[in-house]
This record gives C-alpha cells, structure tokens and sequence, in this order.
C-alpha cells in the first residue's frame, strides 16, 4: 500500500521548548489514522508540519509524496484541513460559509455535492443560520464540510471533538467512517482516550514524543500486566485503602471501577479481598479485565514532570 | 479569479454585518470633522481686551474702533493707566491690552512712525499668539488705509505681512487636509491590520494558506474592501467640508484622487505589514494606534507645524507618509496647485508607497511561525 | 439548617423567545459530587450561571447554601467557590500571587492568607515553584493549582466547570481524588465534564436535554433504570433525542 504519510526523525523546537522529538510515523493510503494525547504532547505543531505551514528543524516529512518544504505548493490544494481552534467566519451564514470555501478551493458546492451530502443535509434547515449561533457539534459538522468541499485526498483533523458532547462526538466518528469508505485518507488527533478504538491504527502521544504505534487491538496487548477492576460504593476510600497496599503497583479510578495492577503480577483475588475486609471494606468486587487504550497510556507515559 | 471574487465578497458582507465596525468607519470622519470643524478652532472669536489710550486723539480712536468692530475682539475695558493693566490681567477676563504712547496721531504724521503697545496674557500662550498677531494685522490695515487715502504723507510703516489662500485664517481649513489623512490612515492601516489578525486568531488563516489561493490574493482580497471604503470616506469628508464649513476646494478633484489612493495605499501596506507581525488583534491595534496614528497626528504638521519641531524629529517626520500628503492637499485644495508644482512631494509618497508594499509583501508569511 | 447544598424548584431562563432552561428541578445533598451533564447547548451553562448568582431566572426558585438566588445572590458568591477550564489563573503572575489575588478577593486577612498559602502549595506540590510564573506549568498542574484556589475560603459548594478538559489521562484522574478529597472535608461538588467515565465518579449525575433535566440519579440507578452498561450509553440515548442544536 502506498504511503500517503511519510514523517522520518522530525523535531521542531520553539524556543528553549521542545514541541517534537524525533518523530516518525507513516500513515497508509486510505487509513484512518490517530493521534491520541493530552493538550501540549504537541499534536498541533505536528498537524501544521503536515499541513506544510511550519517547517520542521529536523527530519524528513513527505505528505502524498511530495516533500513538505519543497513541494508545499502542489501538496496544498490536496489537503483538506481543520485546524483546532478553527471556528469559521461566525459572522457568515452555514451557507455563505460554504460557498465562500468552495470558491477559495476554486469549486462549487454543486460540483462535490455527492462527497459532502451526507453531512451537509444534516445542516441544510439552518442554512441561513450564522455559523455563530450553531452548537458545537452543528459547528464541528459545518467545519468539516468546508475541509471536504475539493474532495481532498488527505484530510488532516487537529482535536475536531475537542469540547463537543458525548453524541455529536459519536457522530462525528461515524460521519468520518463513512468518509473513509469513499477512500479518503484520514490523519484525526484527539485528546479523548476512548476514541483511540474508533482508528485503523494509532499513534499514542505524550510530552513530544511517540510512545507507541498501532492498531487499537494490538495496543491493549501491549498491555502485560494482569489488569483487575475493583468495584465498591464508597470508592474514596477504596482508593486510599488499596493504595496503601504493599503490593500495590497502579490504582486509577476507571468509570465505576478501581483499576489495579499489583507488583506480583497476576494475583490471587481472595488474598486482596481479606485485605480490603480488614480495612472494613466488606463485599468489594474484584474481577479480572481487559485493559483498554487508556490503561496502556497511562503505564507508558512519564507523569508531568516540573522542569526547574 | 473566481476565488477572488469569493473572497471580496466575503470581505465585505463580515464588514456590512459588523455593526460597531461600520459605525467607525462612517461615523468617525463625522464626529471628527465636526469636533474640529466646530469646537477645536485655531482662530479667535470674542476675545476680551482693554485699551489704555494715552494720546486719545482721532488716529487712535479709530484703530480703537476697528479694534472693537472686529470679530475677534470685544473691547471690554478703557484703562487709565499702566497700573491697571497688571490689575486686569488678574481678574482674568481680559486677554489682552493696547496702548497707545502719547501724541500718537502728530508722531505717526510728523515721524512717520509711532508706537503700539500690545501686552497679552501669555497664559495661554497659543491664544496670546493668535490675539496679538491679529491686533497686528488690524493695526497695519488701518496704516495702509490711511496711506492709501493719501490722508497722511506716505507713512515709513509698510505693512509686510498678508495672509493670503486663507485670509481668513480659518483652522478648519487647515484641518481637512489633516483629518483626511488622520481617517485614512485609521480605517486603512488600523482595520486592515485587524481584520487580518482577526484571521489568525480565529485559525481561519491557516485554512486560506493551505487552500489553492494565492497569498497575495489574500492581501489584495482584504485590502480591496477598505480601499473602496477609504474613498467614499474621502468623499464624505470633502461634501462635509465643502458644504457645512465652506472650506475651499481650488484644485482638480481628479489630481487630488489620485494622491489621496496613492496614500490610501500607503496606508494599506503598512496595515499588512503591521498584521504581519502581530499575533492578534490587540497588538494590532496598539501597534497601529500608537506606530502609526500618534505619528500621523504630532509629526506630520497636522497640529504642530514641522519648522518648529526641533531638528531631529523634522528629520523623522521625512518618512511619515502623512506629512507629504498634508503638503500635497492642502496645496490642493488652497492653493489649486496641480502635479507641476507637486511632483516632488508626489514622487516622496510614491516611493515611501513602494517601499511599504515591497516590505509587507516581504513580511507576509506563507507559513506559521 | 436544611441538608442540601442547592435546591431548585421549576427554575427557568428565558432568552427573548428562546428557553434556555426549562423548569428544572435539582437537589443537591451537602458533601456530595454531582455530575452535571448534558450535551453542548442543553443549557448548562446557563442553569450554572444561574446557581451561581450571575445570571437571574426568569421563574421557578433556587436555594444555594441556603440563600435565595433573587435577592441574596452576593451572599451565595461568598459561599461558593467556582472554576473553569476558559477561565482559571493570571499566566503572568506566580502561584503564590495568583493565591495572595484570590485570597484578596474573597477576603481572606493577612494571617489566614499567610497560613493558606503554604498550605496551597504543598497540596499541590508546587513548592519548588512558587516563584515561576503559572503560564510556566504544565496544563495538568495549573487545573490542579486553580482548583485549589477556588476552594481557598472553605466554600460551602465548588462548582467546576470542565476542570479536566484536554488533561492527560494520569493528572485526570489525580484530579479527581482531589475533589473526592474536598467532598471527604464535607464541601459539595457541582461538576460538569464531557467524559463520560467521569460521570460514574460522582454520587449523582443529571443530564440535561434541551433546557429539561430528563434525569436525575445515582450512576448506577441511572444505568439500570436505562439497562445500560455505562453512563455514555444513557446519555446519548437520551441526548439523541435532543432536537435543538443552539449555541
């Protein structure tokens, strides 16, 4: 398959501040490919090094091909882009705003309609409507319907779910499944743990680094240590109590579960439990699990770390 | 093209629907032109004075009486003698007091020369200026009257000094030339620089640089707008100035079109330039109020004459695009003078043009920092 | 003294011909977290604004910490503590200054101050950086620091707004044994999010849904009573059925 994504050693520094260390990554044709991590990993500065708007200071970066310094020309027009703090023209309407980007990419909205439709027919009864009076979600929509009307080959999305509710985030995922059936390939960032499930692969990224790279399944097997959920109402408690347990190697509250690993590796429940029943935590339930993207994170990342 | 033309559009349905920009761009050069037109004047009117008449003779009654009938003055005290004067000043109504020597009539007639005393108040010292140079003008009048009519022999006292193009010397129309300059430099530079910024800050500008438009098209599409409105600014200002304060307009409306787009775009590149380097829109607009409206108004001539700054801000007012245009309209619109007798300061303003269009196209980036 | 923290009564806001908030009703115990969820324009924010005294409502009533939001609005704003994602701490000014402002503003004296601030900044474990300007800080640490403050005059009730949006998923979750914390010391959590595993660590959630509260109930009396195996799946099936899309 061919590489619609090539990054080599890539390192871009701003100042005395390291945004990107020696990053490399490809990203497949027709691949729905994510970045996942916290504000500040350097998700940003990595799209718009992809995007050709910033050159980075080491490394070798080709987007479909062409090399991001060299050929930022003819790589342009076949990006299709949503920066994250893009918020539109709020001051022109779902439709003006449209038509406006149509133009800029040198189209119509007639032209691609087919691509966009789907979308687009979602915002079609508020047309006349400012763009600064949707909700976020009807936003989000609108936005990407604008990054789609040249029906790019690349479409590069920085935190497009970013502040958006639970259901328009949903949405969103599914709108961009479909766009990937129509072969168009996808590079997406999100802070947003769970929605690392929701890629072909996926690049997990913390404090300007790659920690690991793959598909979603692969990644919880990444995750070797036996993973055990503890469940009990008075769950501030269980917290202390079960960190304050000589074995204990990680506790993080998970949903309504306690995750926990133990230094032991895998364990034997009932001598936990006696544990937590000493401690007056009686009928905590405990059971083995599968660890999910967000547990793998959490072991592979460094905690944030105050540089004097 | 058509990209273009979107982006014009565009341009100009975000300024239509920003209320509090267009009552900026519109009501500005009302509210100014009036402010100045009317309450902000450089000549006087019903200024207080006193006369100490020493000779009281029938010369001197009569320059009194000019002095009382014109204008500028009310004649509001007759002293007695110098004591007084000191007296007066403190009350602090009276702005100004004459005197008249002794024997004045017989001095003027048989030495052809006699003398006039004009103390002011020079607590105000504009004002005290203003006062004095007009006693002096009424005073040389009344010689040159006199000697005209033949009544005294040919007096040793020639009037050398006539306010001509503005005999009036009224500051409005000192005033319009500037205002425009002042109003064009601020909705050109200032809301440029802004709407460009505004770009930025929304992260819409990321999107137009990765589209297939082409960076200058960017510059150009947001300066077309504010070009085009510059110049129904300008219009506004001259149908103000021509019909509510009668300020003249002597020259070719064509000529002065043409200076004033040579410096509306001056004004331009340097709202791009400012863009260019500020990060939002607040910088923007300090940078552009304090860099290029506080110049536009203190060192260009507008309020403070050039020849009076001390030298090494007359040598920095040489770059300030205003000043070249002040002298370029004001000839204009008083004296009717056309490019033969402007090329120079013409040529200066085009350079100084080119020179902001060759730096903020150089500064504009087509990628982030 | 009553035993709840806010209670509102059919509380409603009406923007011109648009109900922002439509008749809720909400009880809130003392010492308890509650999520308050609800998708983007549900009218969150404008109900907090409410609950907080910025905002009057147009009928219904609302009690905070026991005072009236109409005619004691100055007096609930002593009470409460309040922080959120957009707006949080002065970048320019150091910890220790962001924390002499606040303690300023909400009346802390010369002493207390003094004493809190120490306090302050072990809690959160700044002590080597009391003297760095925040904007300095990593994101985690300064949600960490702001929270912290908004609780700096033993408020009856903090309310939170998104306190752990774009935060990696380890300072999240320190984030919220904090608040466990501050609920265990008997002050109540008014806390908004759009994680959804968030929602399972408060004792009580509501979803809000076109300006209606369409339900109220502990984590997992709302998902057997939806029969689903997680909040995000109660939420979006109620949330699907939202028909407004306002900003």
């Amino acid at each position: 398959m061919a590489s619609a994504v090539h990054i080599s050693q890539v390192s871009k520094s701003f100042g005395a501040v390291k945004a990107l260390r020696n990053i490399s990554f490809e990203v497949n044709e027709g691949e729905l490919f994510g970045f996942v991590g916290p504000d500040g990993a350097g998700k940003t500065t990595l799209f718009r090094i992809l995007t050709t708007l910033l050159i980075p200071d080491s490394g070798e970066a080709k987007v479909l091909g062409m090399d991001v310094i060299e050929d930022y020309k003819k790589i342009r027009p076949q990006l299709g882009y949503m920066p994250g703090r893009f918020s539109l023209y709020q001051d022109l309407s779902v439709e003006e705003n449209m038509k406006f980007f149509a133009s800029v990419f040198g189209t119509t909205i007639e032209q691609n309609y087919e691509l966009v439709k789907p979308i687009y027919h979602m915002l079609e009864p508020f047309k006349n409507r400012l763009a600064g009076q949707l909700s976020g979600g009807m936003k989000q929509k609108l936005a990407l319907s604008c990054a789609l009307i040249h029906k790019p080959k690349l479409l590069l999305l920085d935190e497009p779910t970013t502040g958006v509710d639970a259901v328009s985030r949903k949405e969103f995922w599914e709108m961009l499944r479909m766009l990937k059936e129509e072969g168009i390939t996808i590079v997406v960032s999100t802070p947003y743990m769970d929605e690392a499930k929701l890629c072909d692969r996926v690049a997990l990224i913390d404090k300007s680094e790659i920690l690991q790279i793959d598909s979603p399944g692969n990644l919880t097997k990444a995750f070797t240590k036996a993973l055990y959920g503890i469940k009990h109402p008075d769950k501030y408690r269980l917290i202390n109590v079960l960190k304050d347990y000589e074995f204990a190697d990680s506790v993080h509250p998970f949903g309504e579960f306690i995750h926990y690993t133990d230094r032991r590796g895998s364990i034997d429940e009932s001598g936990l439990n006696e544990y937590l029943d000493s401690k007056g935590l009686t009928e905590a339930n405990i059971q083995s699990i599968e660890p999910d993207i967000e547990d793998l994170f959490m072991s592979l990342m460094q905690p944030e770390e105050l540089h004097v | 093209m058509n990209a273009f033309m979107g982006f014009v559009v565009k341009e100009f349905k975000q300024i239509y629907r920003d209320t509090r920009t267009l009552v900026v761009l519109f009501g500005m050069p009302i509210i100014m032109l009036t402010l100045f037109g009317f309450a902000i004047r450089n000549e006087v009117s019903n200024a207080k004075i006193g006369v100490l008449d020493l000779s009281k003779d029938e010369v001197t009654r009569e320059l009194i009486q000019k002095l009382s009938v014109s204008k500028a003055f009310e004649l509001n005290a007759y002293l007695d003698n110098y004591d007084q004067i000191e007296e007066v000043f403190k009350q602090g109504e009276i702005k100004e007091v004459v005197v008249f020597e002794n024997n004045f009539a017989n001095k003027l007639v048989k030495e052809g020369k006699a003398d006039v005393q004009v103390i002011t108040d020079a607590t105000d010292p504009n004002l005290a200026n203003i006062v004095q140079s007009y006693t002096g003008a009424i005073i040389r009048d009344y010689v040159q009257e006199i000697n005209d009519n033949g009544v005294a022999v040919k007096a040793g006292i020639q009037p050398s000094v006539q306010m001509m193009y503005n005999p009036e010397l009224k500051s409005v129309n000192l005033f319009v030339p500037g205002l425009i300059a002042v109003i064009l430099m601020l909705i050109s530079a200032l809301m440029t620089s802004i709407s460009i910024t505004r770009e930025k800050e929304m992260g819409n500008m990321e999107i137009l640089l990765v589209s297939p438009l082409k960076p200058h098209y960017i510059i150009i599409g947001k300066v077309i707008p504010y070009l085009l409105l510059s110049v129904v600014n300008v219009i506004t200002i001259l149908v103000l100035a021509k019909f509510i304060f009668n300020v003249p307009f002597n020259g070719s409306y064509g000529f002065f079109f043409f200076e004033s787009i040579l410096f509306i775009v001056t004004a331009l590149a340097l709202g791009v330039f400012i863009s260019s380097v500020a990060q939002n829109q607040q910088t923007a607009m300090m940078a552009s109020l304090a860099g290029l409206l506080l110049p536009t108004v203190l060192l260009s001539g507008f309020i403070f004459p050039v020849e009076s700054m001390p030298l090494p801000l007359q040598v920095v007012s040489n770059i300030i695009p205003a000043k070249w245009f002040l002298i370029i309209v004001r000839s204009i619109m008083l004296k009717g003078s056309g490019l033969l007798f402007l090329w120079k300061e013409t040529l200066i303003l085009a350079f100084i043009a080119l020179a902001f269009i060759a730096l903020s196209l150089k500064k504009f980036k087509v990628r982030l920092q | 003294m009553s035993e709840l923290a806010i209670s509102a009564k059919g509380l409603t806001r009406i923007f011109g011909d648009f109900t922002a908030v439509d008749h809720i009703d909400l009880d809130v115990k003392k010492g308890e977290i509650f999520g308050f969820l609800g998708a983007n324009g549900a009218g969150k924010t404008t109900a907090m604004k409410m609950l907080t005294g910025l905002l009057s409502p147009s009928s219904g009533e609302a009690k905070v910490s026991g005072f009236d939001v109409y005619t004691e609005a100055e007096k609930i704003k002593k009470r409460i503590g309040y922080m959120s994602q957009k707006f949080s701490l002065y970048d320019d000014l150091t910890p220790e200054e962001n924390i002499r402002f606040y303690g300023g503003v909400y009346g802390l004296n010369d002493r207390e101050l003094k004493d809190k601030k120490d306090e302050l900044i072990s809690s959160v474990g700044l002590e080597q950086f009391r003297n760095k300007q925040v904007g300095s800080l990593p994101l985690g640490w300064k949600q960490k620091l702001a929270f912290a403050i908004s609780i700096i005059h033993d408020p009856k009730i903090v309310f939170l707004d998104e306190p752990t949006g774009g935060v990696d998923p380890v300072t999240r979750r320190q984030f919220w044994e904090r608040i466990y914390e501050v609920a265990d010391s008997g002050i109540t959590v008014f806390v908004t999010t759009h994680y959804m595993d968030e929602a399972e660590y408060c004792d009580r959630v509501s979803i809000m849904v076109d300006g209606r509260i369409d339900a109220i109930d502990s984590p997992s009396g709302l998902k057997s009573s939806f029969n689903a195996s997680s909040i995000e799946e109660v939420f979006i099936s109620l949330a699907r059925s939202a028909e407004r899309g306002d900003g």
